[in-house]
């Protein structure tokens, strides 16, 4: 039973889904601030190259290389995000021109390639690699035993990230503050709230989830270093964050839920299952999946009772208010 | 410091930001190969010669830089009305299927035959046009964001290059010869549907690819468009100001699309050309048409050239000139990012110059008592 299609694809979908989790939640404390980021993809490439150089040249056991790896892998994405952030907030630039040419800088071929290329990180699999944290007996339980218990520590935390972000925006005083900013930051601003500093601190914080979402792939799914490894997984994390109305708990559904569109693909060629031409629609299906869900969601009805941040996208400047 | 808005945007500054932003672009790619510990200088001496100094090379940089032109008319075409087509690569192989296939139905033996460079034109911006207008209906009609659903095709367009080519027995692939039983590749285009091309005869010969003609063409028709047109002043109004475009009575939602078909139109003209100039077949191989990234690329070029139409044409030929040097020299002492980083810091500082030609940056103390005080009453 294990081994049926359904719940191969459960259980894989939480795998590749993970990646698309971190990153949408990331995306989605940006967001929250007001900070639009559509430079997801580079940030988890550079994340995904540095946690896998740390992996690769730290000569330390398997668990201090990966948290070490994992802890480079948020600092190289909230580096990468630290020049969107000054560029948006600080030189009020448009957030979606921005956005673009930090994932032209950082993206497959900008500078993760460019790294991996000049760390020689291609053709060597990972030393170390996240595996599934629970002994194998666990896993042989039926259907919740892959699903649930096969999976790694990567996976175990998104679901603690999840439930932190939000507790933080929903239960405490900063996150309030945060979607005060994100809302209306002129009323935030009069009320002694530092608009940039928050937006800073949350486009950073973005930043630090898409590089451990890169690393993720580098670590855990695919472990080796291959140019654009991340395959589009960067912008389906942002698509993720509008199909989720802007709620952390909805980023985990729909994250699964495209982690198993991924898984798709794979499994039919490796049950050399064909239903018409498999390897186009298949491996299709992410991308018009989120074609589909953005014109659902875009088409019904207005945009703000849904939760999009009223002041998304668009720059503070006090004397102009 | 204090940053406050310019009343007026004197005009040396338009010119002034982006060659003072590719410098600093230069300035900051050095600090990044420095960091790497490679010798800037003798990178930077080493780019210019395989871009536009050595013998012959002019001919390369206009095979990267006609692509280029395209790719960026497209995005300034769109961008300019804010609309954020970033599926330029998508509608470039688009553009490039649907021309082999008007190339290989339409070509035959001889020389090359205006017919069938014509329907290879016109097939080539019109598959480009209908990828396009997929976003473009998306938006206009359900208001769906097309930077993500344009984006999200480019993909779509990638795999479809590889499955026409590699998993299927399409029209586009090969099915004579012992070659093509081992190994799947493309037909090769018959010689009539091959474009001419014109050599001058100075430094060992430059030559000049029928493409590159047409990007000239297009990129005139286009600022004829949008700077003497009454559709391209209400596309720019709908952009700067959506809400004025209205009341104005001005109609959106066709704007949208001709604007967005347009773009995929320009885009699929330079798949085309990569057919006919260049590639002379449907280049479906993993490391070939897809890896060069010219759509993304287009908007680099749109961004450094503001939109400006004329200007894409001249700041193609200036980062095709980088592209080219990227490829030339790529191993050892010119890692194969390196371009992109070039062209991502090239548009921050694009994007940072932009600040101050809208605003002024004044250093020193703010005078605390600016406005009059107001007397008690």
């Amino acid at each position: 039973m294990n081994h049926s299609l359904l719940v191969v694809l459960l259980a894989s979908g939480v795998a590749y889904g993970t990646p698309l989790l971190y990153g949408a939640l990331g995306e989605l404390l940006a967001e929250r601030s007001g900070v639009l980021n559509l430079g997801v993809e580079g940030m988890m490439l550079v994340g995904a190259v540095m946690g896998f150089w740390t992996v690769q040249r730290l000569h330390a056991g398997s668990g201090v290389s990966l948290a070490a790896a994992i802890g480079v892998a948020a600092l190289a994405g909230a580096a990468v995000a630290l020049i969107h952030a000054f560029l948006v907030i600080t030189l009020r630039a448009s957030q979606i021109v921005s956005g673009l040419a930090l994932t032209i800088f950082a993206g497959a071929a900008g500078l993760s390639s460019y790294l991996g290329n000049d760390l020689k990180l291609a053709d060597n699999p990972a030393r170390h690699t996240f595996h599934a944290v629970f002994p194998s007996s666990f896993q042989r339980w039926p259907i919740v035993g892959p699903i649930l218990f096969g999976q790694n520590v990567l996976v175990y935390a998104s679901w603690a990230c999840v439930v932190g972000v939000w507790l933080y925006l929903s239960r405490t005083r900063l996150g309030l503050n945060v979607r005060a900013v994100g809302e209306s930051p002129a009323a935030a601003d009069a009320m002694g709230i530092d608009v940039t500093a928050y937006r800073y601190a949350h486009t950073l914080v973005g930043g630090a989830f898409a590089g451990v979402a890169g690393a993720t792939f580098t670590l855990a799914i695919t472990p080796q270093w291959v140019d654009g490894i991340t395959g589009g997984a960067g912008w389906i994390a942002i698509a993720l964050v509008i199909f989720a109305f802007w709620r952390p708990e909805l980023c985990l559904v729909g994250a699964y839920f495209f982690g198993a569109l991924q898984a798709l693909a794979p499994q039919l060629q490796a049950r050399e299952i064909h239903l018409g031409p498999t390897e186009l629609w298949a491996n299709w299906l992410p991308y018009l999946m989120t074609i589909v869900v953005l014109v659902l969601v875009s088409a019904s009805g207005a945009r703000r009772r849904l939760g999009a941040p009223a002041s998304l996208g668009l720059p503070y400047v006090r004397e102009e208010r | 410091m204090r940053i406050e808005r310019r009343l007026r945007q004197p005009r040396w500054l338009i010119v002034a930001v982006p060659a003072g932003s590719l410098v600093f672009a230069f300035f900051a790619s050095g600090l990044v190969l420095l960091a790497t510990g490679h010798d800037a200088i003798s990178s930077y001496r080493k780019i210019f010669d395989a871009a536009f100094v050595s013998k012959g090379v002019l001919s390369d940089t206009l095979v990267a830089a006609t692509p280029l032109a395209f790719t960026g008319l497209a995005a300034a075409a769109a961008f300019r009305m804010r609309l954020f087509n970033i599926g330029g690569e998508g509608q470039l192989l688009i553009g490039a299927i649907t021309a082999a296939a008007a190339g290989l139905y339409f070509g035959g033996s001889g020389g090359p035959s205006a017919f069938a460079i014509a329907a290879m034109v016109v097939a080539g911006c019109a598959g480009g046009a209908a990828w396009a207008l997929i976003p473009g209906v998306l938006r206009a009609f359900f208001k769906t964001n097309e930077i993500i659903t344009s984006l999200m095709l480019n993909y779509v367009a990638a795999y479809l290059l590889t499955y026409l080519v590699f998993n299927s027995h399409s029209y586009w692939r090969e099915s004579k010869g012992f070659n093509a039983a081992v190994f799947p590749t493309s037909k090769t285009l018959p010689d009539s549907a091959l474009w001419p091309a014109a050599t001058v005869h100075v430094r060992g010969g430059i030559v000049l690819p029928l493409g590159a003609g047409f990007a000239l063409l297009a990129a005139g028709v286009l600022w004829a468009l949008y700077s003497r047109t009454r559709f391209g002043f209400e596309a720019q109004v709908l952009g700067d100001s959506p809400r004025a475009a209205q009341y104005a009575g001005m109609r959106t939602r066709r704007k949208i699309l001709a604007v967005m078909a347009i773009s995929g139109a320009l885009a699929g003209l330079g798949g085309a050309s990569q057919d006919g100039d260049f590639r002379h077949t449907l280049d479906a191989d993993p490391n070939g048409l897809q890896r060069q990234y010219y759509g993304y690329a287009g908007i680099v070029v749109a961004a450094l050239a503001r939109y400006n139409p004329l200007a894409v044409v001249l700041v193609a030929f200036l980062i095709g000139g980088l592209q080219n040097a990227g490829n030339t020299l790529q191993g050892v002492d010119f890692p194969s990012g390196l371009v992109g980083v070039m062209q991502g810091i090239i548009l921050f500082s694009t994007l940072g110059g932009e600040l101050l030609v809208r605003y002024r940056i004044r250093f020193g103390r703010s005078r605390p008592e600016a406005a009059p005080a107001v007397e008690p009453v």
